[in-house]
C-alpha cells in the first residue's frame, strides 16, 4: 500500500466536502436502489493525467472561421470562440480550430426514474426511464435545481464513463423502457445523446429528451429522427424574463415547439411558475393562445411549482391559487391537458378524457395509481386520448 | 492638578484607541491595513492628527490615499520612448525600474513591505491561455527573486492560472509540492462550494485563491480581445471562478466589474504588474503575431481600473495608427471599465483627471 502511495505522481487531492460527499451519496444510494453498478469513474487525478481522451469528440456543428476561430452551430447563442476558449456551455473546446465536445460518454448522473419525474405523462406512464446527464448547460437558469452539475465544467464534477452501448445494455438490463437525456440541457452533449439514441433504439427501447428547446433548427431536426418525444422547459412567455433569469431568448424556443410539432415529435411542456416573475394572468393568457394556435390543444401543459433555488432564494414557493389560476386559463382556452406539477395529490396531477371529462390515468406524485386507456381512447366513450401509450 | 506621569499615561492611552479606531476603520481594505500596521508611531500620529483634522472639513472618511490613482509605464528608456527593445535580460531592471517608482520608494524591499507582510503567501495570476502571447516567465522570475530578496520563502510564493494545461503549454513546471515555488491551476484544488455574488455575477472562486493565497499579484497581458474588447487587469479574474464561459454576453458588461468587486478578490489583490512587452490590438485573446506589436513596457498600478483605462487607450492609439477602427465602432468598447469605476462598484478611476500617469 505503502509502495501504490509513493508511486503516485502528485500528492493525494483533498477529500470531499460534505456537499460533495451527500451527492455522491445521493447519487451512488440511487444507483445501488436501481441496481446499476458502479462505473469506472474519471477523478480530478485522472484528468491530470490526460486521461480524458474518452471524453473528447469532434462536435458536429460548427463553422470554421479564419484564424482558428469557430463558430459554433447548435444553439441559438451561435457563440464565435477562440483556439483554446470554450463557449457559453462550458463543454465545448475550440483546439487549434477543431471543435471538440469535452463530454462524450462522460456521465455525472444515471438514475433509472419514472418516466413521470421527466415528466411525461402521455409517454409509457409507468415506466422506468433510464436516465443520464453530463456537466453544462447552455443557459443560465437563476433558478435552476441542478445547477451543481448544470453549471459547472466537466474537469469540476466527477464523472463515469458511459458509453452508447453500455447505456443501451443497462438501460435494458435494469427494465427500462426508455432512455432519458435530462437533468442538465441535452443539447450540449449533442454527439453523446444522438450515438446513444442510435443504440438505444437498435436494441428495442425508446428516447426521450428533456429540453429547454433552446435548440438550432438542423440538430433539432436531426435528432428527431432518433428520439420518441420531447418535453420542453418553457420558462416564461416574455423575452424579458428569459432574458433577465435565463439569459437565453424565448423566440427560438417558440421556433423549436413549432419543428417539433411539424415534425410529428410527441411533445410535452412545462411551465414553471416564479411568483411575481412569470405568473400574470395577461401571460398565461398569451402563453395558451399561443400553444392552441400553434401546437394544437392537445400539447399537454404542465403548471409546476417553484422552490427556492439557487440565485432565486429569496422568493417564496409557489402559491397553490397561482397554479390553479394557471390551469384555469388553460382550461379555458380550451387545452385538453392541463396539468399541476410539484404538488402531490393534487387531483390536477390525473388525467382526464376530454370528451366525456372522466379519469383515465390517476396519478399521485411520480407513481401511476391507475391506467384506464384502452388503445388510446377512453374506455368510457370511446374518446381518443392523446399520447404514445404503447 | 494632575501629576505629569498621569497626563502622560492618559496621552498614551488615547493615542493607543485613536490607534485602534483607526484600524478598525480601515480593516475593510487590506492594503492600507498592511501599510498602517507597518507604521511607525511617529507617522501613525502624524496622519491620523491629519485625518483628524480632515474628516470635518471633507466631511468624509477613507482619504487616507490621495484620491488619483497611480499608473507606471516602465520602459527601457525613459521618457516614453518604447523603441528600445526589451530582451529577458531587461525584465528584471524594468521590473525593479517600476516598482519603486510606483511606491515611490528607494528599494523594491521598501515597496513590498507597504502590500506583503512576510507571512504571508503571495499568489502570483499570470495569464497563459494564449500560449505564446502569455505573462513572460522572466517577470514572473523577476518577481519571485525580489519576493524572496525581501524575506518570502520559496514555498509561500504560488503561480497559479485557470488549468495546469494552460501554464505547462506556456513554459511554467508544475509544482504541487510545499518545496519550492508552487505552481498549479484551479483544477487542482477546484472552487468554493458556496456563491460569491456580486451584481449579475454568481460564481464559485477557486481555493487557490480564497484559501491559499494570502495576497494576489495580477500579472495580465495587455491584449485586444474579440468580446470584451480589451483584456487587462480585470478581465483576467475570469480565471479564478468556476463559471467565466457564462460573462461573455454584452462586451462583458457589467460581469467583469462585478466579479471583480467579490470581497475575496477585491480585497487580495494588492499590485496589477500588466506584462505589455509586446501587447496587441486586435485578433485577442488568442496570440496573433501578425496583429502584435513591441510596446516594450510592464504597466504597474494598484488600481485596476486606471491600468485597464490605460492600456484600453493604448490599444486605441495603435488601432487609430494602423486604419483600424475605434473598439466602440467595431462594437466592442470595454464599456466594463466604466462600469467598474461608478457608483456602485468603485473598484477605481476610469477617468484621465485622476488617473497619475507617469513613464519612467
Amino acid at each position: 500500500m505503502s509502495g501504490l502511495i509513493d508511486n503516485l505522481k502528485y500528492p493525494l487531492l483533498p477529500g470531499p466536502t460534505r456537499r460533495q460527499f451527500l451527492q455522491q451519496s445521493l447519487f451512488a444510494g440511487c444507483g445501488m436502489m436501481c441496481g446499476i453498478p458502479g462505473h469506472e469513474q474519471a477523478s480530478a487525478r485522472e484528468v491530470f493525467e490526460g486521461k480524458t481522451q474518452q471524453f473528447t469528440i469532434e462536435a458536429r456543428f460548427y463553422e470554421k472561421l479564419d484564424y482558428q476561430k469557430i463558430r459554433c452551430k447548435l444553439c441559438p447563442r451561435e457563440c464565435v470562440i477562440d483556439d483554446h476558449e470554450r463557449g457559453y456551455c462550458g463543454v465545448r473546446e475550440n483546439r487549434e480550430g477543431i471543435y471538440y465536445s469535452l463530454v462524450y460518454a462522460r456521465a455525472v448522473a444515471i438514475n433509472a426514474d419514472p418516466i413521470e419525474k421527466k415528466p411525461l405523462f402521455h409517454f409509457h406512464p409507468g415506466s422506468l426511464a433510464y436516465s443520464i446527464a453530463t456537466a453544462g448547460c447552455n443557459v443560465n437558469c437563476k433558478f435552476c435545481q441542478n445547477w451543481e452539475i448544470s453549471q459547472v465544467r466537466p474537469e469540476d464534477i466527477r464523472s463515469t464513463y458511459m458509453p452508447p452501448e453500455k447505456i443501451a445494455q443497462s438501460a435494458a438490463q435494469y427494465g427500462c423502457r426508455s432512455v432519458a437525456y435530462t437533468y442538465n440541457e441535452p443539447t450540449i452533449f449533442f454527439e453523446f445523446m444522438e450515438d446513444t439514441a442510435i443504440a438505444t433504439r437498435a436494441s428495442g427501447l425508446k428516447n426521450v429528451v428533456v429540453s429547454a428547446g433552446y435548440i438550432n433548427k438542423d440538430p433539432l431536426s436531426r435528432l428527431c429522427q432518433t428520439v420518441d418525444a420531447v418535453k420542453i422547459d418553457l420558462k416564461a412567455f416574455s423575452e424579458s424574463y428569459y432574458k433577465n433569469y435565463v439569459n437565453g431568448e424565448l423566440k427560438p424556443v417558440l421556433e423549436s415547439l413549432v419543428t417539433l410539432q411539424s415534425l410529428g415529435m410527441w411533445t410535452e411542456i412545462v411551465y414553471l411558475v416564479v411568483p411575481g416573475l412569470n405568473d400574470s394572468e395577461s401571460e398565461f393568457k398569451g402563453l395558451t393562445r399561443w400553444i392552441t394556435d400553434n401546437l394544437g390543444k392537445d400539447v399537454p401543459i404542465h403548471f409546476t411549482r417553484f422552490h427556492p433555488q439557487y440565485l432565486l432564494k429569496n422568493l417564496p414557493p409557489t402559491p397553490l391559487r397561482t397554479l390553479e389560476r394557471a390551469k384555469a386559463i388553460a382550461d379555458a382556452a380550451g387545452l385538453h391537458y392541463v396539468y399541476i406539477g410539484n404538488v402531490p395529490g393534487h387531483p390536477a396531477e390525473n388525467t382526464y378524457c376530454p370528451s366525456c371529462g372522466k379519469t383515465v390515468v390517476t396519478r399521485s406524485g411520480f407513481i401511476v395509481r391507475e391506467i384506464n386507456i384502452k388503445k388510446g381512447k377512453c374506455p368510457y366513450c370511446s374518446g381518443p386520448i392523446a399520447g404514445r401509450w404503447q | 492638578m494632575s501629576c505629569p506621569y498621569v497626563i502622560l499615561a492618559r496621552m498614551k492611552n488615547f493615542v493607543r484607541k485613536c490607534e485602534h479606531i483607526l484600524k478598525m476603520y480601515v480593516m475593510a481594505d487590506k492594503n492600507h491595513y498592511i501599510e498602517l500596521v507597518t507604521m511607525q508611531r511617529r507617522d501613525f500620529i502624524r496622519i491620523g492628527g491629519g485625518m483628524m483634522l480632515a474628516i470635518p472639513v471633507t466631511g468624509r472618511t477613507g482619504m487616507l490615499t490621495d484620491a488619483r490613482s497611480r499608473v507606471v509605464i516602465a520602459t527601457r528608456q525613459p521618457g516614453g520612448d518604447r523603441t528600445a527593445e526589451v530582451g529577458a535580460e531587461d525584465i528584471n531592471g524594468l521590473f525593479e525600474k517600476g516598482l519603486v517608482t510606483l511606491f515611490d520608494t528607494s528599494s523594491t524591499g521598501e515597496a513590498w513591505r507597504r502590500i506583503v507582510r512576510r507571512d504571508q503567501t503571495v499568489g502570483l495570476k499570470v495569464n497563459c491561455l494564449s500560449g505564446r502571447g502569455t505573462t513572460h516567465a522572466g517577470l514572473v522570475d523577476a518577481i519571485i527573486e525580489s519576493l524572496r530578496g525581501y524575506g518570502i520563502p520559496a514555498n509561500r510564493i504560488v503561480i497559479w492560472d485557470r488549468f495546469n494545461r494552460d501554464l505547462e503549454s506556456a513554459g511554467f513546471s508544475l509544482n504541487f509540492d510545499r518545496a519550492g515555488v508552487r505552481c498549479y491551476g484551479n483544477d487542482y484544488l477546484g472552487f468554493e462550494e458556496d456563491f460569491e455574488i456580486s451584481g449579475s455575477a454568481a460564481s464559485l472562486v477557486c481555493k487557490t485563491l480564497t484559501r491559499i493565497c494570502d495576497v494576489v499579484i495580477n500579472l495580465p497581458v495587455l491584449k485586444d480581445h474579440g468580446i470584451a474588447g480589451m483584456t487587462g487587469c480585470m478581465k483576467n479574474f475570469f480565471g479564478a471562478i468556476h463559471n467565466p464561459n457564462k460573462y461573455h454576453l454584452d462586451t462583458g458588461n457589467p460581469y467583469i466589474a462585478d466579479v471583480n468587486n467579490f470581497p475575496v478578490i477585491r480585497s487580495k489583490v494588492v499590485l496589477h504588474i500588466c506584462d505589455a512587452i509586446t501587447a496587441q490590438y486586435e485578433g485577442g485573446p488568442s496570440y496573433m503575431p501578425h496583429w502584435s506589436w513591441p510596446y516594450n513596457s510592464l504597466i504597474f498600478s494598484r488600481d485596476p481600473v486606471a491600468l485597464d483605462y490605460t492600456g484600453w487607450q493604448i490599444i486605441e492609439a495603435e488601432r487609430r495608427r494602423r486604419g483600424f477602427k475605434s473598439l466602440k465602432a467595431a462594437g466592442r468598447e470595454p464599456a466594463y471599465i466604466l462600469t467598474a469605476a461608478d457608483a456602485a462598484h468603485r473598484l477605481g478611476n476610469a477617468d484621465p483627471e485622476k488617473i497619475q500617469l507617469i513613464n519612467t
